[in-house]
């Protein structure tokens, strides 16, 4: 009998998930306009491909990839594209972005596309496939996924790691996928298996999701050394860090990957759209999106086409309850609030989730007491309390340089524990884009 | 007792100071490196707060920058006319010309003519509330107004007005360029005083996108560039750009049928209203 699986320190928020957990995934109706900035994924942004007037059918690609680490960005509706140009974008800026007035009376219908066979393509041929279809990981960071599938020749990959944990309060979209799409996640396991030629898989989901598990479970296939192995709960278990921690007891080394220890992570999520990808010949242009919180009417879980505008989500859910007051894309630990609803849904959107006054309400911030709570914290084994005043009295670089910022990956549970309300990972956040700042030229 | 242990003791110990002592005295006339006097004596006159806005780094290298002359006396921004006069004089050379710079806002969008969108919670910093959809603000481009810039100066140079805008007083400004740094939307520039003609604005946006979040801002519409002189203002992604270059050729005309007053003509402070000295005395 293996020990109980875990990693050190995390903490416990309340997962509020009940508000979506056994709600069935239902599709939107088609918005009456998307918008779909180019930039929608870690890397460059994509080359646009279209003009204004042209008429698109659902799927076709508007912008290439543009570089190595980058996604090509189709339709996800049918229309006609009515401008180019600046549009507001979830992080808060303006981006350029492709606006299509989506055709009411369109049956949504893509183009017919070559479905390719999938069992009799090459490795190299897999990844082109998903490559070309502008699959991203689906979990929040959008790394282009084709790009974790060609890892370097003399890398030894022993485990494809899946990740089902989804610590992050509230959402419930990997979980949804797993209940409702069980066979779909089998089959994106069993491509990625192929192309990195691993011969295990183990599937990590957190104990809050019994329909997950047992769906999974049931629905493994007989030929294949895929193994599901339930996690207690714990925040954040969902960073791909921890889950290997978790389930192999290796630790990824400071600045490293996951492939320095022969792993590959990839959330659910993203391995169902690959599926997705070869059952329907139909790129990334819809994913599954959690709509939930206190303050909004009918909280859903929906498959949303990307680029969808929030405010549509939003009134597609039956809108905001008097009480809301702030809107957050990604959970509340590691999202980030929205100013302006007319920005779209991406890729890499797991969760829209609406809090009320009284969840958000500001507590007044104290000194350190200097009581440790931070330290024990911290899944990454760093010195919150040490950082936090030294990112209060600028010394940014120090940070870096002796007290490994870079390993942290702004989780915020340091914040969450802090008795003082001493708002950690924002200054963390804040020294971090300070060095950015200070390391490109102006 | 020993006598002769004790004589022993003193003579080696002796021996080995007197030794090094010559070496000591040795190294001190033949690897003497000589500096010049002035130097110390330029130091004791600047004003000895490493600014940097010399281009040097700090009060030290600059004087020594003097005394070989690669720099002048009026490459220090922080002197003064008198200041500048007495450095020349001990130093025995010109005292050169120097343009005036001071730090320009590249935005007017106070809290009455700029939307604000969102309200923004959290640490009160616009590093920190740069990266929660910029604050709020409507205009991304914005100024954010929590005074990172105020906090940075070291010379009493910017004050938050009631718009929650900065404002920056040119007889205090150094140019050494800490607001251009601390600003996470980079909404400062350090600019001559000569160059006159001003767009603050900074935002992408053109025509009624941007009127709609912002007062103040730069429509593109272009009247400035059809009014000032050929090729002086161009239109370039969503804004009025001035080329200094040919500042020369700069006028008022330029401003007069600007519908927002986005390009200004600045002489002096950059908005008209002084710094309240109260204000002042709590910095």
């Amino acid at each position: 009998m293996r020990n109980a699986l875990r990693f050190r320190h995390g903490v416990h928020p309340p997962d509020s998930k009940t508000l979506t957990e056994s709600l069935r995934t239902k599709r939107m109706p088609f918005p009456d306009e998307v918008v779909l900035p180019l930039s929608q994924h870690a890397g460059n942004p994509a080359k646009l491909l279209v003009q204004v007037g042209d008429h698109i059918e659902r799927g076709d690609m508007i912008a290439a990839a543009d570089g190595f680490i980058s996604a090509p960005i189709h339709a996800s509706a049918s229309g006609v594209v009515e401008e180019i140009g600046l549009w507001p974008h979830p992080n808060g800026g303006y981006q350029d972005a492709v606006r299509i007035r989506v055709d009411p009376y369109s049956a949504q219908v893509p183009r017919a596309r070559l479905l390719p066979e999938w069992e009799g393509l090459s490795p190299k041929e897999l990844v082109d496939v998903v490559r070309d279809a502008g699959v991203v990981g689906l979990g929040g960071a959008a790394f282009p996924t084709y790009v974790k599938l060609m890892p370097r020749e003399d890398t030894d990959i022993e485990v494809l790691v899946v990740n089902g944990c989804e610590c992050e309060p509230y959402l419930t979209t990997d979980h949804r996928t797993m209940a409702d799409f069980p066979e779909r996640v089998h089959l994106g396991i069993r491509i990625m298996m192929k192309c990195l030629g691993v011969p295990r898989a183990l599937i990590g989901i957190e104990k809050n999701k019994p329909d997950a598990i047992e769906a999974i479970r049931k629905t493994c296939p007989d030929d294949l050394d895929v193994e599901v192995l339930p996690l207690t709960v714990k925040y954040p278990q969902g960073a791909e860090k921890m889950l290997i921690k978790a389930l192999l007891d290796r630790e990824v080394p400071s600045g490293g990957l996951p492939l320095d220890v022969g792993v590959v992570v990839q959330n659910v999520a993203s391995i169902a759209t690959i599926a997705e990808a070869f059952e329907t010949g139909l790129p990334l242009i819809e994913r599954i999106v959690t709509v939930t919180g206190e303050g909004v009417a009918k909280p859903a879980n929906l498959i949303v086409p990307v680029g969808t505008k929030l405010i549509d989500l939003i009134n597609a859910c039956g809108g905001l309850t008097k009480k809301a007051r702030e809107v957050v894309l990604g959970g509340p630990m590691m999202g980030t609030a929205v100013s302006n609803l007319d920005a779209p849904v991406l890729k890499g959107t797991t969760g829209v989730v609406v809090l009320t006054a009284r969840q958000i309400r500001a507590q007044r911030q104290y000194p350190c007491i200097r009581c440790g709570h931070c330290l024990d914290a911290c899944p990454v084994f760093l010195n919150p309390q040490k950082l936090g005043n030294l990112a209060m009295a600028g010394r940014h670089q120090e940070m870096q340089d002796e007290h490994h910022l870079r390993d942290c990956m702004l989780c915020g549970c340091c914040s969450y524990v802090c008795p003082s309300n001493i708002p950690l990972s924002q200054l963390f956040g804040a020294s971090r884009a300070a060095l950015k700042r200070t390391a490109a030229p102006a | 007792m020993d006598v002769e242990a004790v004589l022993r003791a003193v003579l080696i110990l002796g021996g080995v100071g007197l030794a090094f002592g010559v070496l000591v005295a040795l190294a001190h006339t033949r690897l003497k490196v000589y500096e010049d006097p002035r130097i110390e004596g330029a130091v004791e006159r600047l004003p000895g707060s490493n600014c940097g806005a010399c281009g040097f780094a700090g009060c030290r290298a600059f004087a020594e920058g003097l005394v070989e002359a690669t720099a002048q006396p009026a490459g220090c921004t922080q002197l003064g006319a008198d200041g500048i006069a007495t450095l020349a004089a001990y130093l025995g050379v010109e005292a050169g010309t120097a343009v005036k710079r001071v730090a320009r806002l590249l935005c007017a969008g106070g809290a009455n003519v700029a939307v604000q969108q969102a309200e923004y919670r959290g640490l009160s910093t616009c590093a920190a509330a740069a990266a929660v959809a910029a604050g709020g603000k409507g205009c991304s481009w914005g100024c954010i107004g929590l005074a990172d810039c105020h906090d940075a100066c070291d010379y009493e140079a910017i004050w938050m007005d009631a718009q929650d805008l900065p404002r920056v007083v040119p007889d205090n400004c150094t140019a050494c360029g800490d607001c251009v740094d601390a600003c996470p939307k980079d909404l400062f520039v350090l600019m001559p005083m000569e160059h006159k003609l001003l767009v603050q604005c900074k935002s992408a946006l053109e025509g009624e996108a941007i009127e709609a979040l912002c007062k103040v801002a730069c429509t593109a519409c272009g009247r400035c560039a059809a009014d000032a002189a050929e090729g002086l203002i161009e239109m370039r992604s969503g804004l009025a750009v001035v080329d200094y270059g040919k500042n020369e050729l700069a006028t008022p005309e330029a401003i007069t049928r600007c519908p927002t007053g986005a390009i200004r003509w600045v002489e002096g402070a950059q908005l008209p209203d002084t710094a309240p000295l109260a204000e002042m005395v709590t910095t």
